[in-house]
Order: C-alpha cells, then structure tokens, then sequence
C-alpha cells in the first residue's frame, strides 16, 4: 500500500497557497516541517481548553495541562523505544539538548587532553558548544573525515576514536547533504573504549524509526519542528544512570525538591533538567505529531522519500553542468545541489519568484562547504506532503531559472 | 542628475515591465553590465560579508567634491541589485547620500531583497555607502 498524499495534503493548511502568482512548492523541510491541522489544532485547544502551569497548582486545569504534558514524554519514550519515560528530557530543540550535555555532562566529565570526536558532516549546533567546551577545558576536537559522496570515511576510525576519546558527538543524517550514516559502527567503536555517544536527529526522526535501545547511544537529540511539530520544542533522551549523575544546568522553578539560602536539593528526573515553565503547548503538540507521523506508516513513508529523491535527483543529473552534492546509496529526500558558474543565491531567488522554496546558502555547515572547495548549495528537501507534481514544478523551474542566469 | 531624478528614472524603467521574468532579466542584465570594481580594490577590507552572497565595495572621493562608488558581487542578481543603488548614489555629493531616501526599491517591488532574511549584503552596502558619506562630510 503506497501512502495517499492527496489525503495528508488536506491536512496541511499552509500547502494550499499561492506564492508570487505561482502554487506553493515547499521544498525546504529539512529547515522546518509544515504542520498538519491537528498540530495546530493541539496548540489552539490548549490555550482555550486547558492553559495552566503545570506540576504545581492543584486546580483542575493545572492536572489537564500536567497530564496531557506528561502522555507527550510517554509518547515520546514510546516514540523513540527509550526504556523510562524519565529519560526523556524537553528541551527548546536540538541545539539546546547538544548545549544542555555539553555543560553538564561536559564539563563534569571532559579534562585537559581528552578528545572529543566530530564529523565533517556536523551542523554548526553539533560543533559549536563542544569548541566551546574544548576551549574550556583544554580538550581537543577530532573530526571523522568524508568520502567524496558524501558518506563517512571510517577507514582511520580506530584511530580518530581512541582511548583519549570522552565524548563522540555526530549526526544521524547530514542536513546538508542528506546522508544516512553509518552511526552503529561509530556507537561500537565508541563503546569497545568507553567512550559517551551523542547522535544529533534532527533529521532523521522525521524520515524513519529510531529505537535508541538497540542503537545503543547515551544520548539522542531533536526538534519538534522538524517532524511536524512546533518550534521552541525539543526532546534530549539519556540513559538515566548518566543523567541521574549529570549535574542540572539551568537553575529555576520546577527543577528542585527544596530550596533554602543555606542549601537547594534538587528535583529528580527528569525535571531537575526542566527549569522554569516550560513550551507547554509545543510538548502537547508534539505528542499530536508523534501520533500523526505514527499513523502513517514508516516502510510507506519511506517508499515515498525514496520514490521523491530517484525522480528528482535523475531529474537534476540531465542538466547540464549541474553537479550533486551528496551521493550516498543511504540518503533521506535531500537534494544539495550547484549548477555551473552561478550562484546559488541567485537559483534561490529566481525559484522563489516561481513559487518555489528552497534552502540556499551554507546550511550551517561551513566545514563542510570549505571540504567541497564552495561556499554552499542549492538544498531542496521533502516532507510526507511533497509530491512528485512538486518535483516537476521545482525541476521546470530550476530550467527556467538557469537559462535566465546563463 | 539629482538622486531624486536617478530614481524617478528607474522607477519609470521598471513601471514597462509586465512580469517578474522581464524584471530579473533586466536585473541580471545590469549585473552583467555593472563596471567591475577594479581588482586592487576587490579585497576583503572592502568586502561586505552577507550571509549568502558577498559584495564588494570601493569608495572614491573625486576632486569635484562628490563620491564615486564602484563594486562587485559573486552573486549576479545581488550584483543587478548593486547596479542599481550605485547608479542613484554614484557622483553624488557626500551630504546628499547621507540623506537620501532610497524609495525606489520599494517602488520597483524589490523591497524583499533588502530583508535581513536575504542575506544578500545589499542592505549592508547601502549602509556603508551612507557611512562612507558620512566620514566625507565630515571631514
């Protein structure tokens, strides 16, 4: 059974509109998903059915809104195949879970000397608070090199990971790129010497199934917004023995058992993490998107990403001078791609006025633009709504837009 | 040519075309035609960092008392862009560019490409313009 995209299009109110004259093409999921209706419908129900602060408070609202916050780190727990829903820890998105291990169990655990293991393929979020805390402690950055297509190349892995290592911190799929990586072998390799595992999904939970038990990591981060939910959300899973033993960051309301001037206790997990009120409705709404991408099935959704990537990406590959970027035989619906002599901020430009949305630019991936020899990319991306009438559109387009340029 | 008059003019120019394809055809045309700045100039002193596409930008004060502008970008439509606000400001008195309204941009529909969104550097040109122009008018 292929998946019926006219039936989830209705769902998505944002699609049925015209840009510059043209019908909207969004092909930039991969920066943000568009909502279904029953998203937005969670966050407008919460505000006029159930608003109240949460934990605390002992009227009738404030048990709703608790309960309903509470059946979304269920669902989340559920979603992710976590072993106890207190290992599930809500964050304002991924850059602020990679922040939230960086300071707590970075800093009680990294020393002068340690390594801390990158990728080439690493968003600027899964870069920057590990420099940042490298800089801190003396401690030093080592990167997993790429193949031209865009895949790791963990032929030195053995190396790069070593008994120095502390802490490998990498990501599940490349956002500028669309690479599936090969996250096992580092997760093993890692484990054989100790070392903690941080795997940044910010784009992956959108395009398939992730069971953070199997694949063994100690810590798993993403969005809300990239998987059909709100923005100012996001979800940090950790094995709670490490996360029992991590010291709390943000100090606040919610995180603590007792406060005094003499001495604070602090809360158990997994609110010792969640100081001050928190995105109560974006949580709520994230529990409604969980139940959307669940309703759909992942082998059909799956089907659709791979059915979407091989139209397009034949598509691209017969125009001339046209060149991919990222050619992995395990890829998500990413495309990243230059066209000969032209900028890609001039692709982006001339494809908006036709409707359609792209990504231009360097995706917060520098290091990885500066290892290709160019300063960005042309990224289209897709979601459970784009259709192969999308592709046709972008492709026409993208023709257009060229013999405009050239 | 007064700056009011140079916008007047391009606003005219503008008002012929009937579709978004003439306009950015004309646009990349300008780009395409723009004086290239000349090379001992294209250094990163004068570069303009935008987020995406890069501009840069020379300033030259001419005997006659007015300020010349000459510039490039790795971006053609940017450059198209840049033709057009070096055309208004160019040759100008320094005074009259610390003042100018650049109406036109808004005028010709192109008000987009000046949103910090875009990230193309033109927003940050036309302020360094008017900072240039500013040192010389005081000096």
């Amino acid at each position: 059974m292929s998946i019926d995209i006219t039936h989830i299009r209705k769902e998505f109110p944002i699609l049925h509109q015209e840009v510059n004259g043209y019908p909207l093409v969004y092909l930039d999921s991969a920066a943000t998903t568009q909502k279904p209706q029953i998203v937005i419908n969670a966050i407008e129900h919460y505000y006029k059915f159930l608003n109240a602060n949460i934990h605390r408070g002992a009227h009738y609202l404030a048990n709703l809104s608790t309960v309903k916050y509470e059946d979304s780190r269920e669902k989340v727990r559920a979603f992710l195949n976590a072993e106890k829903s207190e290992e599930i820890i809500f964050t304002s998105g991924t850059t602020d879970g990679i922040n939230l291990v960086a300071q707590t169990w970075g800093r009680q655990n990294i020393q002068a000397g340690d390594e801390i293991v990158l990728s080439m393929l690493e968003h600027h979020s899964n870069i920057v608070p590990w420099q940042m805390l490298a800089e801190e402690k003396g401690a030093v950055i080592r990167v997993i090199p790429i193949h031209e297509s865009g895949e790791w190349d963990l032929t030195q892995i053995d190396t790069i990971i070593s008994a120095k290592t502390k802490m490998v911190a990498v990501n599940h799929v490349s956002n500028a790129l669309g690479t599936i990586n090969q996250i096992d072998l580092v997760i093993a390799r890692a484990d054989a010497i100790g070392a903690k595992v941080l795997i940044d999904g910010a784009q992956s939970v959108a395009h398939f199934p992730v069971d953070v038990q199997s694949l063994n990591c100690d810590f798993y981060v993403f969005s809300a917004h990239k998987i059909y939910g709100a923005t100012g959300t996001g979800v940090l899973y950790g094995k709670s023995q490490l996360l029992e033993a991590m010291p709390p960051w943000r100090g606040g309301g919610e995180m603590i058992k007792s406060v005094s001037f003499e001495k604070t206790t602090y809360n158990e997990l997994p609110f010792k993490f969640e100081a001050g009120t928190p995105n109560i409705e974006g949580v709520i709404a994230l529990g409604e998107a969980i139940d959307f991408v669940s309703r759909l099935d992942w082998n059909n959704m799956q089907a659709h990403d791979m059915t979407l990537l091989n139209a397009a990406t034949s598509e691209l590959m017969m125009i001339d001078g046209l060149r991919i970027f990222g050619t992995a035989a395990n890829k998500v619906g990413v495309l990243s791609f230059l066209v000969d002599g032209i900028h890609p901020y001039d692709v982006g430009t001339l494809l908006d006025k036709q409707g359609v949305a792209v990504r231009t630019g360097h995706h917060c991936t520098e290091p990885l633009w500066n290892h290709f020899g160019v300063s960005g990319s042309v990224r289209a991306s897709f979601g459970v709504y784009t259709t192969l009438d999308d592709i046709d559109r972008f492709v026409n387009a993208l023709k257009k837009s060229i013999q405009l340029l050239r | 040519m007064s700056i009011e008059q140079k916008q007047i003019e391009i606003i005219e120019e503008f008002s012929s075309f009937t579709d978004w394809m003439e306009k950015y055809e004309y646009i990349i045309e300008l780009g395409k035609d723009l004086e290239i700045i000349q090379s001992e100039f294209k250094t990163d002193d004068n570069l303009i960092k935008g987020c995406q596409s890069r501009v840069w930008l020379h300033s030259e004060l001419k005997p006659k008392g007015t300020l010349n502008f000459t510039a490039d970008s790795d971006a053609i439509i940017t450059k198209g862009l840049v033709a057009l606000v070096i055309r208004v400001l160019t040759d100008e008195r320094p005074e009259d560019i610390v003042n100018a309204d650049l109406h036109f941009v808004n005028d010709i529909g192109l008000q987009e490409h000046l949103s910090p969104t875009r990230s193309n550097g033109l927003a940050s040109m036309i302020k360094q313009m008017k900072m240039y122009a500013f040192a010389y008018a005081h000096k």
